[in-house]
């Protein structure tokens, strides 16, 4: 069967492991969570959660009922027309070019987020895509460390 | 009113109407046990085990309707516990489990008797809860019954930890349920309730495919009606045993791998299935690109991921069978024309003449399926029967004689041996005044023997039927037939004396040889009233037919073995 990429946000009221509740949805099906990104929606005492998943389109769907069906889960929203962004930092040594460096992050959206003695910290949201890209261009600084934050998404209207 | 987390449980058993806890005590639940000794009506249940503990709520539940309830301590308790609980989660029975923690400045710490109860019992729950506070008890408790018995019901677990069952606080039951993200839908879209009633009055070859949602729903009444009306044949699967009555000129019988010919035969040629509460399990639907082929499907279920699960579905409706079927009914009554499906009912009672569900009886050895036909024809409707794991069970289902919904109780979805003899306990709490048989293995029944003591101190008088054959009879049959006879750890000739084994713990046994020793026994047992073992020397090699392999097709049914 056809395998997907979906991009699902679940709202849920904050109680006593609910994220290990979503997350076992996934797990008990064998299925992998390629990012998962979540925090509280202010003024609520809800959380929203931002999934991106990959896998065969008739259990995806199996997973968005069974999301459904969790008690404190309030709504699940299958992305289709969305905004979406991912966040990444990368670490550099010092010895690398600051300019350049510096101008291939402004390309995607980010710029140097910190300089000390031994390494040059930099920041980028862009679409997924594009992140992908961006790491893929920054190889050739030689970088040390990098941590991608996971998508959030948006629905356009 | 102030009062301790203890005396809240209890305190909300009271409203909630529970008039049985069956349990097992232990350091993190005993300030909830110390409450328990000092209520007068109250009536607690010792098991002998945690396992048999749930399991006896569960039969409680599925003899009666209403929610079962069991209390355990932490750690082991907990975890013997879980079986119980996944059993009644597969089957969606509604139970409410209380289990000790720790106390709460203990947990993480690899206390003694401690286990991540919550964490186990997420996965075989409808919701579980680890109470923080006694404060937020009477919520949780309100809670919890509420989700057990609602929507699709099933077991919630709460795990409270020790100081909170200790802690005092403000003790306020909820009047109503406050849950925004909880809403069951049970009305069911009427629009789409309309297209699959005239798709059913359009329908040549319709069959009517019902499951266990409809004793959830308390639905039979109607589902009787409706086939009653349309004249429309009706299978049943193992969940939905008793939804008509075993005389019922419409029903075709159990389906699946264990089901009538009649009944495969129905499914595989129908060009319509009306779904009532099944879950297409795949012991029903065998080799799913096969199943139902030329059928559009009617598939109505209160749990939308149960719909399209498995099959894509042409009228997929959520709700509640009952409201549904009140709005389908009057619409399928407009159209319906019961004539037209004259020819099809007999090209399937075509199908019953050439195989009908049979075997052969001998006079030198006791056939099982005998027993079970014999209880039948001995107890009928004034028997509620319970059921082990095995071939004892596939006949149970295709031999005795239903009549009402919760008059079967088994383990379908997780198939658990050792359910039998402790959900039997509970039933006969339930439902005093029906004789409470169950069938079952000689493997099954030593996975609970211990609640003989149970039962005979309980007095709850239930009859176990021991279909003995000496082996582990559904593993041998399929060693038999495919696995060239290689019977690998299935023999149980060796064997206690289950006679003395029932006296020693206060009950009576019978060993059982012959026809007629069998109805004394069983008239015996009943006259006596009490905790009994009939163990039945059964012939051994019997094999349960017809069988559709394992992801084989259903029209495809192997009819008779050979050697
Ligand atoms: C707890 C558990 N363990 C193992 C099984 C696998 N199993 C299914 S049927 C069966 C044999 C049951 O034997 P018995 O109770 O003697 O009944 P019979 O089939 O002979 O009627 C076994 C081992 C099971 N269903 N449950």
């Amino acid at each position: 069967m056809k395998v997907e990429r979906r991009v699902i946000s679940v709202i849920v009221q904050n109680e006593h492991s609910v994220l290990a509740r979503i997350t076992g949805l996934f797990a008990a099906r064998g299925y992998n969570i390629e990012t998962l990104t979540v925090a509280p929606i202010p003024d609520s005492d809800m959380s929203r959660l931002t999934i991106e998943t990959r896998g065969n389109v008739r259990v995806i769907e199996q997973i968005i009922k069974q999301l459904h069906k969790l008690i404190p889960t309030y709504k699940v929203i299958e992305h289709e027309e969305m905004i979406e962004k991912e966040m990444v930092m990368m670490k550099f040594p010092i010895n690398e070019s600051l300019a350049a460096i510096q101008a291939l992050c402004q390309a995607y959206n980010g710029g140097i987020a910190n300089v000390s003695s031994q390494h040059i910290i930099t920041m980028v949201a862009d679409e997924p895509r594009r992140v992908k890209h961006f790491i893929e261009a920054a190889q050739r600084f030689h970088p040390v460390e990098i941590v991608r934050g996971g998508v959030v998404a948006m629905e356009r209207e | 009113m102030q009062m301790t987390g203890a005396q809240m449980v209890i305190e909300a058993m009271k409203l909630e109407g529970v008039d049985t806890v069956f349990g097992y005590p232990g350091g993190a639940i005993m300030n909830v046990y110390d409450e328990v000794y000092k209520q007068k009506d109250f009536r607690h249940i010792l098991t002998r085990h945690e396992q048999a503990a749930v399991h006896a709520a569960d039969g409680y539940a599925r003899a009666t309707g209403k929610v079962g309830v069991a209390f355990v301590t932490s750690g082991p308790g907990f975890t013997n516990a879980v079986t119980g609980i996944a059993t009644a989660y597969m089957d969606s029975v509604p139970l409410v489990v209380i289990s000790g923690q720790v106390p709460i400045s203990m947990i993480g710490t690899d206390a003694f008797q401690e286990i991540d109860a919550t964490g186990i019992s997420r996965s075989c729950t409808k919701h579980n809860y680890l109470v923080h506070s006694a404060k937020e008890l009477p919520r949780i408790l309100k809670e919890a019954f509420y989700l057990a018995h609602s929507g699709r019901p099933g077991p919630v677990h709460i795990d409270i930890p020790k100081d909170v069952t200790a802690e005092m606080a403000e003790f306020n039951y909820p009047t109503h349920i406050d849950l925004p993200t909880y809403k069951p839908t049970t009305r069911g879209n009427v629009r789409q309730i309309k297209k699959a009633a005239e798709a059913i009055c359009r329908a040549k070859r319709p069959v009517f495919y019902l499951g266990g949602g409809i004793i959830h729903a308390e639905a039979a009444g109607l589902v009787r009606e409706l086939v009653d009306v349309t004249q429309i044949p009706a299978v049943e699967t193992l969940m939905a045993r008793g939804t008509l009555p075993h005389d019922h000129p419409l029903l075709l019988g159990m389906v699946g791998m264990h089901g009538s010919y009649q009944a495969n035969m129905a499914m595989s040629e129908a060009d319509l299935m009306i779904a009532l509460g099944p879950r297409f399990d795949d012991r029903v639907t065998g080799k799913l690109s096969e199943f139902a082929k030329h059928a559009k499907i009617i598939h109505v279920d209160i749990d939308p991921s149960s719909i399209g699960k498995l099959v894509d579905v042409d009228y997929p409706i959520v709700g509640d069978l009952k409201e549904v079927l009140e709005v389908m009914l009057p619409k399928v009554k407009e159209c319906v024309d019961p004539d037209k499906y004259q020819a099809w009912r007999q090209i399937l009672k075509r199908y019953n003449d050439i195989h009908p569900l049979r075997y052969e009886d001998s006079d030198e050895v006791i056939k099982p399926q005998w027993v079970i036909e014999r209880t039948g024809q001995l107890l009928g409707e004034r028997a509620v029967v319970c059921t082990d794991v095995g071939q004892h069970q596939m006949w149970t289902a295709q031999f005795y004689p239903f009549s009402y919904p919760r008059q079967f109780i088994t383990s379908g979805g997780l198939g658990t041996m050792g359910f039998g003899f402790p959900a039997a306990i509970g039933a006969k709490r339930g439902v005093p005044d029906k004789t409470v048989i169950n069938f079952t293995g000689d493997g099954s029944i030593l996975m609970n023997i211990q609640e003989l003591v149970t039962a005979v101190e309980s007095r709850l008088p239930v009859i176990n039927i021991i279909l003995n054959n000496h082996y582990l009879g559904m593993v041998r049959q399929w060693q038999t037939f495919f696995y060239e006879k290689r019977y690998a750890e299935t023999d149980l000739s060796f064997q206690p004396d289950f006679v003395r084994l029932a006296e020693a713990c206060g009950g009576v046994g019978y060993r059982v040889e012959t026809k007629e020793e069998f109805d004394e026994a069983l008239q015996d047992a009943i006259d006596k009233g009490v905790v009994a073992m009939i163990d039945v020397i059964v012939d051994r090699e019997e094999n349960v037919l017809p069988m559709v392999p394992s992801g084989g097709t259903l029209y495809n049914m192997m009819l008779e073995y050979k050697d």
